[in-house]
């Protein structure tokens, strides 16, 4: 087999103790569009992250019933604090709470890091192509933090470009953070709509396709690490587009979600 | 550490319209079927597609079938309820397929060692551990249909592994065969945290989970 994905990890290492559910304290909440909100948390025992890893999230009822789901980290390891940012659905069981009820002050139950595979690091070689589809923007938020509190050196070794497909300019998370790394250029942030533009738009205005991701993208021979998180349909889409233009497949990472309720 | 369960003020959730005892602990209900893989889909050509059993060791004798000989042995067609480790489970999804009890006898006939253990391994590098007990006596396939129609390449096709009892990222998509170990060996996630057993009833998700 010629084709692999990760490397195997060193068996030598002490075995991580068990994850522990820990009740982490909401500390700011921010309303990043109409339908997703980040929430800051400061979790007493985090033992860090890496950029690209996620948290599960329990809530238990009075009576005993519970409710799981997993939120991909906004913030960089670096940051202390963990941010999750969180897209309302309207028919969810969980997102509603984290969205409508949560407060500054409240306590919620977290455990993690968990993933190890969706994950970047400054000392991955190689430029860094970053694809993401609505919410799917937020473990490569992580990314483009770290990446942003690198040295000026250590970031012009790392070209990092950002092609973001939102429904509307409403709905682009981290829009204003987005445009500072844009300008002046620490990140080429590529921004497409699929519904609705402003009238003085000028990106793109379809869903990502080939020719975008011929113009967005790094030839193969670059070997860029290439991030791709969002709906499945844009994850299948884009990755195997990718691979159909030479990209290594051990090199396409994928994270595929709806968003979780 | 929280020993109990730390109650959320105001959470009172959605209650399950599940039958109860069908949703393990953590667990909610989709209709969907979600898609979750770590890089691009494979796609693979019948022509060339087989799969293997083998032993630990190139010298070890291993049994290989083409895509039209695994066609020919007995399919079965388990409905089963499938339970993924991001929370969502999904009832009554309909397969078609080989058990593995099939595969491992020819296998065994076929002088392939016995072992306790097997990994999976899969197009695209993917691999994953299960104890031989996980998937004999009828309670794993190689499944190539779904829904009546054949495995769609995203969820897996042109075959994966179905071990419905356990969590479903031990359902390798894209499978090739399995290797039969003496000792357990970590796969893909469980080298990256996840549980080597995976029991969803036990809520055993991750490494160090009882």
């Amino acid at each position: 087999m010629n084709e692999t994905i990760g490397e195997r990890v060193v068996a030598s290492a002490p075995a991580p103790p068990r994850l522990e559910w820990q009740v982490a304290t909401v500390v700011s909440v921010i309303q990043e569009t109409p339908r997703a909100r980040t929430l800051t948390l400061d979790v007493p025992h985090w033992p860090g992250h890496r950029a690209g890893q996620h948290v599960d999230v329990r809530l238990v009822a009075e009576d005993g019933y519970q409710a799981q789901r997993s939120y991909s980290i906004a913030s960089a390891p670096a940051d202390g604090m963990v941010a999750l940012t969180v897209e309302r659905l309207d028919d969810g069981e969980v997102s509603p709470y984290l969205c409508d009820v949560l407060q500054p002050g409240d306590g919620v139950e977290v455990r993690g890091p968990i993933g190890g595979y969706f994950v970047w690091e400054p000392a991955q070689r190689g430029p860094l192509l970053l694809i993401a589809g609505g919410s799917g923007i937020v473990p490569l938020m992580a990314m483009l933090r770290q990446h942003a509190r690198a040295d000026a050196a250590a970031r012009a070794g790392v070209p990092v470009r950002l092609l973001y497909s939102a429904r509307t300019l409403d709905d682009v998370i981290y829009r204003a953070e987005l445009e500072r790394l844009a300008d002046p250029p620490q990140v080429d942030v590529v921004l497409t709509l699929t519904r609705q533009t402003p009238p003085d738009w000028r990106g793109y205005h379809r869903r990502v396709d080939r020719a975008m991701l011929e113009a967005v993208s790094w030839p193969s021979a670059d070997e860029p690490n290439v991030f791709v998180c969002g709906p499945t349909s844009l994850v299948e889409s884009v990755a195997t587009v990718l691979v159909a233009l030479g990209h290594d497949a051990s090199r396409v990472r994928t994270e595929r979600f709806g968003p979780t309720g | 550490m929280a020993d109990k369960p730390f109650i959320a003020r105001g959470f009172h959730g959605r209650r399950a319209a599940a039958p109860a005892g069908r949703l393990p602990p953590g667990q909610y209900e989709t209709r969907d079927f979600p898609v979750l893989s770590a890089g691009p889909t494979p796609h693979a050509s019948l022509a060339t597609w087989d799969f293997t059993i083998r032993g630990a060791g190139d010298a070890s004798p291993s049994m290989r079938w083409s895509w039209d000989e695994l066609q020919a042995l007995p399919h079965e067609t388990p409905t089963v309820d499938i339970h993924c480790v991001t929370k969502w489970s999904k009832f009554d999804t309909k397969w078609e397929g080989v058990s593995v009890d099939t595969l491992l006898e020819a296998a065994r006939a076929a002088g392939v060692a016995d072992g306790a253990f097997v990994v999976a391994f899969c197009d695209g590098g993917y691999t994953t551990n299960l104890p031989l007990a996980d998937v004999t006596g009828g309670k794993a396939w190689v499944a190539f249909g779904y829904d009546g129609a054949p495995l769609p390449p995203e969820h897996g096709g042109p075959a994966r592994l179905l071990v419905p009892h356990l969590y479903f990222w031990k359902s390798a998509k894209w499978v090739r065969g399995l290797t039969v170990l003496p000792d357990d060996e970590p796969g893909f996630w469980e080298q990256l945290g996840y549980h080597d057993r995976g029991d969803p009833w036990r809520e055993q998700r991750y490494r160090g989970d009882p």
